[in-house]
């Protein structure tokens, strides 16, 4: 028997596959920049599917990359300039060791710098692409620009990150595609929906940040230069898209009105314009100055006569978010101090309210609290001791809540020092057996155009109950049933020492439907035993999920009835 | 010099003497210093012209308090020294440069008089000669304190004290009165006071603000430029140029020419052009490309975010809260097993609402994944379960099969092993732990007769002839043939004489390890006939069709003797197997052809009786068999294993189990076939009994067809032993089974 020995190895999935460290040495990297690279151009480790074939026979834990992945990180230009960056590093702490400072300076001027902008777009390709991918962006950019301007980044970044986001939000009211919001314990998310694509974003409470030690923030960093490059290029082809001047510019009008103001004192010159955007108080200016352009009603094409009812729907679902985007159109609102403004002027003016606020909170307040036309009061104190009559003082959750609704709920609920209703994630979407909050039925209601009728909604709840009841009663019955056959068949087995006796026998009814039931279910049950056994494994996968989900439900609604129960019991002591 | 010094001294004299007096005035003084220190330092700030006279005044009054200060003091604090300069005459000297400079000043005031007077004295004597009329020099004057005079004139005559010295009282009513005195020094060397004029007071003045003494000099002469922007006709120097100023720099052009090489080879780059389009956005997708977006299809999109749902909420619905309970379980899990990965909480309004404390440690893991994790594409299976579910024929459909349970077979005290019902189907044997083989009407369930074999039966089978009535039962090492005699008479006659006619050929018979004895007495009146001795404990015993042969099985690792199969009418065993293949679990005879199944631990083996070789190994892919059946057609066989499973084979298939049936829980005891329904049915020991369709098809392309159609439950698991063995009725769909809870029931 001839040939060569086959060499173990080198062939099959170990030749597809390379461990983190032979790539860094292949291109000629150290850690931290071969991280940085791989963050910036999106490559990720790949497990393999025999991990000990492609460790060559060794069971240590090791990250792999494609081997395809390495090569075409290699021809990366920045690879290049990572290179020249470290080289200048060199050369700087070399010009300091020797104090020359000439070479010092002449140095710093020349700092080795990239640019991102064909990551962007060999990453993304398509804008849409883009898009899709922003919500990383987004929720870091809106992290970054409330770090205070010291320590841990460049301020350069932070005011970047600002300035973008600013941008996004104007964008954001213009188009008015903001949909859903959502007040969490971590920040408020927020929902638009761009060119079709859900885009979510979390922005944290205004508060400063105490900086864990274990976050590495490198990483951050280089995930906030790419982001912050993408998001750039993002806003100006939405801002396009509008029509809009990018870098934003207010409007006219606008502005000049501002400019009355003697804003000197509230900030710099040169941050003053950003200010005053991220205000959110003005529109801002278009290319070509028109008037609101007039939504070009879309040409039905009755496509198939199945779809009749989709288009229908469809149709209906326009209108509504048509409806949505009017929301707050015609209201004045007047935030008080303590409200967040920045989130709620966002959300006003998205939805077409107008708002203002006082003039010491920010700049760009449009009229003051003594104005007679305002309709409602956001305040967020127990109290407040001036109060006008012809308007409502509200809690700002009223606001959220509306948005997710999608229509002006009653404000009774949401008066000054009434406890608030729970606020609900408008992302959830209940399926079939899911828990339904009732406050959620309730909104739901409203939203089909019904009276809210509490007691309805009680004897619903009751009769549930009986359902219930009924069940279980049923089964009891069963039970029962079997207890007695049992015990019947041990007197006959033990028959010797019963005495014999005849007694009237009861008249069992059978009840077909429910004999046809049990008849199925023991059906399925031997259905069941004869499955495959991967079929079987993946059936009572399925079922473990359906079940859990069932005592889930279960336990929330034993929860809220316990709850409730307290509650009632609590008003009626109060009441004696 | 010397007259200077010794007045300070005779001043200081005097001040030692005026320290009574001074006492007194301490107090007003002192408030009075408070205030003109306020006063004199505005006075050092501005001095303007305007306010001169007014200055007078007050330099009066400053003298005194200065002078009275400066006792009690001692002169520590700063302002104190800046008063010793404004009334310096009388101080006493506290630093070396203050002395020197009141010296200097003092002299200066002397001057003022003397140069008055002395015009014609600077004729005679040089301009720096002092004005010597005490010739004492420069000694203490308080030396000359208890003398008449206070020392010497030129002419070296005495020179008297003035003859009534001033006490405190006069000097103090000179201050009040004079006006003078403000103005008016002690010459200390002559004793007497002189009077200040207006010229000399100015000086003072002037010297206290630091200025010229000479009124005329003028401070701010326009200075002459000595190197000028004038080119002058000759050279301020005549030294000879340097050779460097006109030969270019060596050194310079060796710097030059390096950093022109250097920029030549692009090491330093001469001040980069800055780079405008940084930081610009432009529109980056302006030209899409259909074929890079065709390249992209490979490419995963990290997963988004999972959004938030109630719990989050920072005003959730009371039953998203944690109860006491839940959050002590949350505290105590690990975090990567929490299902949450917070504390859901609620804030009465928004205003309370903190930071969130881990916001920063959320997001960075989230970037980890991004760049760390492994993605892969996970194919959702999103199935119906009822899809899952195999479409079976519905047991309706293949009634007739037991469904209940009618009778229950009550008397044995211990488990019932085994069981077995007549060729005729009306009697039911059964043989127990408790040592007793009863015999039943299955019908009425009663017990028609009990026979004490002496220990534990281990199996029990009735001869299927139905000519004969015979009961083959397994006990220790003991296979008993019983004669129970429940049948016609022409049954138990034609079982008699095949009994008794063995009985000639028995002598014949040599001494093997089976030994055949006839029973007598006792034993024989309960129907035992027969008792075939085996050298071990016997656990199957099973009969051939015919109902001649009988088969016995004796489970051991070590021996090739493990199966005997005995003729009966010849009363003659023979051992069939010459080499040990395993430990043999169970035994059956071919209910057609001469085939013996010997079911060992992992397999089945088919040996063709007539031609005495194997003709098939079936393999039963599990871990141990506990029971086997053939089917009445004799081409497919049924094993039962510990291991929970039912292997069903299809000898014309292949050797390995067409279907495996995994519905028991626990082992499986006994299997059983129908004779003339296609129903086999499974005994387990979790106390139910499976009753299974199985259609054979002749047409060999078709394969059986096996639906399970009941589960019957009834016996209680005892011991944790459920169900032994079971058997079904020879001419009805009805089964029987014994269980480890001394019952036997019929399901029907």
């Amino acid at each position: 028997m001839g040939g060569l020995q086959k060499k173990k190895y080198e062939r099959g999935s170990v030749t597809n596959y390379i461990t983190r460290n032979k790539a860094r040495k292949k291109l000629q990297l150290s850690l931290p920049d071969f991280r940085r690279l791989c963050i910036l151009k999106g490559i990720y480790p790949h497990e393999p599917k025999h991990k000990k074939k492609v460790n060559k026979g060794s069971t240590a834990p090791r990250t792999f990359y494609l081997l395809k992945d390495i090569r075409f990180l290699l021809h990366e230009p920045i690879v290049g300039k990572f290179r020249e960056y470290k080289v200048f590093v060199r050369k700087l702490k070399k010009a300091y060791g020797k104090t020359e400072w000439s070479a010092v300076e002449r140095l710093k001027e020349n700092k080795p710098a990239y640019k991102l902008d064909h990551i962007v777009k060999e990453r993304y390709p398509s804008f849409i692409d883009a898009l899709r991918d922003i919500d990383d962006a987004l929720c870091m950019s809106f992290l970054f620009s409330t770090f205070a301007r010291t320590g841990k980044c460049h301020v350069q970044t932070i005011q970047l990150c600002r300035r973008l986001t600013v941008e996004w939000m104007n964008y954001v009211i213009a188009s008015r595609s903001l949909r859903k919001v959502f007040i969490s314990i971590k920040g408020i998310y927020y929902q638009a929906e761009v060119m079709g694509q859900l885009i979510t974003w979390l922005v944290p409470y205004q508060f400063s940040h105490d900086h864990p030690t274990d976050v590495d923030y490198r990483v951050m960093a280089t995930f906030t230069e790419l982001y912050t490059t993408l998001l750039g290029f993002i806003n100006f082809r939405l801002y396009h898209s509008l029509n809009l001047l990018y870098p934003p510019k207010l409007d006219i009008k606008a502005e000049s009105e501002l400019k009355e103001e003697d804003d000197e004192d509230y900030a710099m010159n040169s941050e003053s314009y950003l200010e005053k955007l991220s205000a959110l108080s003005t529109s801002l200016a278009r290319v070509v100055s028109t008037e609101e352009e007039e939504e070009a009603e879309l040409d039905k094409f009755p496509d198939e006569e199945e779809d009749l009812e989709k288009m229908e729907a469809r149709e209906m679902e326009q209108k509504q978010q048509e409806a949505q985007k009017k929301l707050f159109e015609g209201l004045k609102i007047f935030l008080n101090r303590e409200v967040p403004r920045e989130s709620l002027a966002f959300l006003i003016r998205c939805f077409g309210g107008e708002v203002s606020w006082d003039k010491s909170v920010c700049i760009g307040s449009a009229y003051e609290v003594t104005d007679e036309t305002i309709t409602h009061q956001i305040v967020d104190r127990p109290n407040i001791d001036k109060q006008y009559i012809n308007r409502y003082y509200i809690q700002p959750q009223w606001v959220f809540d509306c948005v997710n609704a999608k229509l002006l709920l009653p404000v009774e609920d949401y008066f000054l020092g009434v406890t608030l209703p729970p606020h609900l994630s408008p992302f959830v979407e209940e399926k079939e057996g899911d828990y339904v909050p009732p406050e959620k039925l309730k909104i739901l209601a409203l939203q089909r155009g019904e009276k809210p009728v509490q007691e309805e909604e009680e004897e619903e709840d009751d009769e549930e109950e009986e359902e219930d009841d009924e069940e279980e009663e049923e089964e009891d019955d069963e039970e029962v049933e079997e207890k007695s056959l049992k015990k019947m068949e041990e007197q006959r087995s033990q028959g010797k020492s019963l005495p014999v006796k005849v007694t009237p026998g009861k008249v069992k009814v059978d009840n077909p439907a429910r004999l046809e039931q049990e008849e199925k279910a023991e059906e399925k049950r031997l259905a069941i035993m004869m499955m495959k056994k991967k079929e079987k494994y993946l059936y009572d996968k399925i079922m473990f999920g359906k079940k859990r989900t069932i005592r889930e439900t279960n336990k929330l609604t034993a929860k809220r009835k316990a709850h409730d129960d307290a509650e009632k019991s609590k008003k009626k002591k109060t009441r004696k | 010099m010397e007259e200077s010094s010794s007045s300070t001294r005779s001043g200081e004299q005097r001040e030692k003497m005026k320290k009574v007096l001074e006492k007194t005035v301490k107090k007003r003084s002192k408030e009075e210093q408070e205030e003109q220190e306020d006063e004199i330092f505005n006075f050092n700030n501005k001095c303007t012209e305007e306010e001169e006279e007014e200055r007078e005044e007050n330099l009066s009054d400053s003298e005194d308090s200065v002078f009275s200060g400066l006792e009690d003091s001692g002169s520590d604090s700063a302002d104190d020294e800046d008063e010793e300069e404004e009334g310096s005459d009388h101080n006493g000297a506290e630093n070396d440069d203050e002395d020197l400079k009141i010296e200097e000043e003092e002299k200066k005031k002397m001057m003022g008089p003397v140069t008055e007077k002395k015009e014609d004295e600077y004729k005679q004597d040089s301009s720096d000669e002092e004005d010597i009329r005490n010739t004492v020099g420069n000694i203490p004057m308080e030396w000359y304190k208890d003398f008449p005079h206070i020392g010497y004139n030129l002419d070296g005559k005495k020179i008297y004290k003035p003859i009534r010295n001033k006490d405190e009282l006069d000097e103090f009513l000179d201050k009040m009165e004079d006006p003078n005195y403000w103005r008016t020094v002690h010459d200390k060397q002559t004793g007497s006071d002189i009077v200040l004029s207006d010229e000399q007071v100015a000086l003072v003045n002037r010297l206290q603000r630091g200025q010229f003494g000479d009124v005329d000099f003028n401070e701010y002469q326009p200075q002459v430029e000595f190197f000028s922007q004038d080119v002058m006709l000759h050279p301020v120097t005549n030294r000879p140029a340097d050779k460097r100023s006109f030969i270019p720099s060596l050194i310079e052009k060796q710097k030059v020419s390096k950093l022109v090489h250097a920029i030549k080879m692009g090491w330093i780059k001469p001040r980069r052009t800055e780079d405008a389009s940084r930081g610009r956005y432009y529109d980056l997708w302006a030209n899409e490309d259909s074929s890079i977006l065709a390249k992209h299809k490979m490419h995963l999109p990290a997963p988004k975010i999972p959004l938030p749902g109630h719990q989050e909420s920072y005003n959730p619905p009371p039953e998203y809260l944690f109860t006491d309970e839940e959050r002590a379980l949350w505290e105590q899990q690990d975090a990567s097993d929490r299902k949450l990965p917070f504390v859901p909480m609620r804030f009465s309004s928004l205003r309370q609402v903190p930071a969130f404390p881990r916001f920063l440690h959320e997001r960075f893991e989230r970037c980890l994944d991004l760049y760390l994790c492994p993605r892969q594409r996970k194919m959702r299976v999103n199935v119906n379960p009822e899809d899952l579910i195999p479409k079976l024929p519905k047991p309706r459909d293949l009634q007739p099969f037991p469904t209940t349970q009618s009778l229950v077979y009550r008397g044995h005290s211990g488990l019932v092993r085994s069981i077995s019902v007549s060729p005729s189907g009306q009697w039911l044997a059964s043989g127990s732990d408790d040592g007793s083989v009863r015999f039943w009407e299955v019908r009425s369930s009663r017990c028609m007769g009990t026979v004490q074999v002496g220990g534990a039966v281990k199996s029990i089978a009735w001869n299927p002839n139905p000519l004969l009535c015979l009961l083959a039962v397994a006990q220790g090492s003991v296979v008993l043939i019983l004669s129970p005699s429940l049948a016609d008479r022409q049954v138990v006659l034609s079982t008699e004489r095949l009994l008794s006619g063995q009985q000639e050929a028995e002598s014949t018979e040599e001494a093997g390890p089976v030994t055949w004895s006839d029973m007598e007495g006792e034993e024989l009146s309960h129907g035992i006939r027969l008792k075939i001795q085996h050298p071990k404990a016997v656990h199957q015993v099973t009969w051939h069709a015919k109902g001649d042969y009988l088969a016995s099985v004796m489970p051991d690792h070590s021996s090739h003797l493990q199966v005997f199969i005995h003729q009966v009418s010849r009363r003659r065993s023979q051992n069939p197997f010459r080499k040990n293949k395993g430990l043999v679990q169970c035994v059956s005879f071919h209910p057609v052809r001469p085939y013996f199944f010997v079911g060992t631990q992992r397999s089945v083996r088919i040996y063709n009786l007539v031609k005495q070789e194997m003709t098939k190994k079936l393999q039963a892919n599990s871990k141990w068999i506990s029971s086997m059946a053939v089917h009445p057609g004799g081409d497919h066989v049924i094993c039962g294993s510990y291991d929970c499973r039912l292997s069903w084979f299809d000898l014309d298939l292949s050797t390995k189990p067409y279907k495996m049936l995994r519905h028991h829980k626990k082992a499986v005891r006994g299997v059983a076939h129908h004779r003339l329904y296609p129903l086999f049915a499974s005994a387990s020991d979790d106390g139910s009994v499976i009753v299974c369709h199985g259609t054979v098809y002749s047409d060999l392309l078709q394969n059986p067809l096996i639906v399970p159609v009941k589960v019957l439950r009834g016996h209680v698991i005892t011991h944790d032993l459920g169900v032994l063995d079971v058997t079904f009725h020879p001419t009805q769909p009805w089964i029987f089974s014994s269980g480890a809870d001394a019952t036997i029931r019929l399901f029907t």
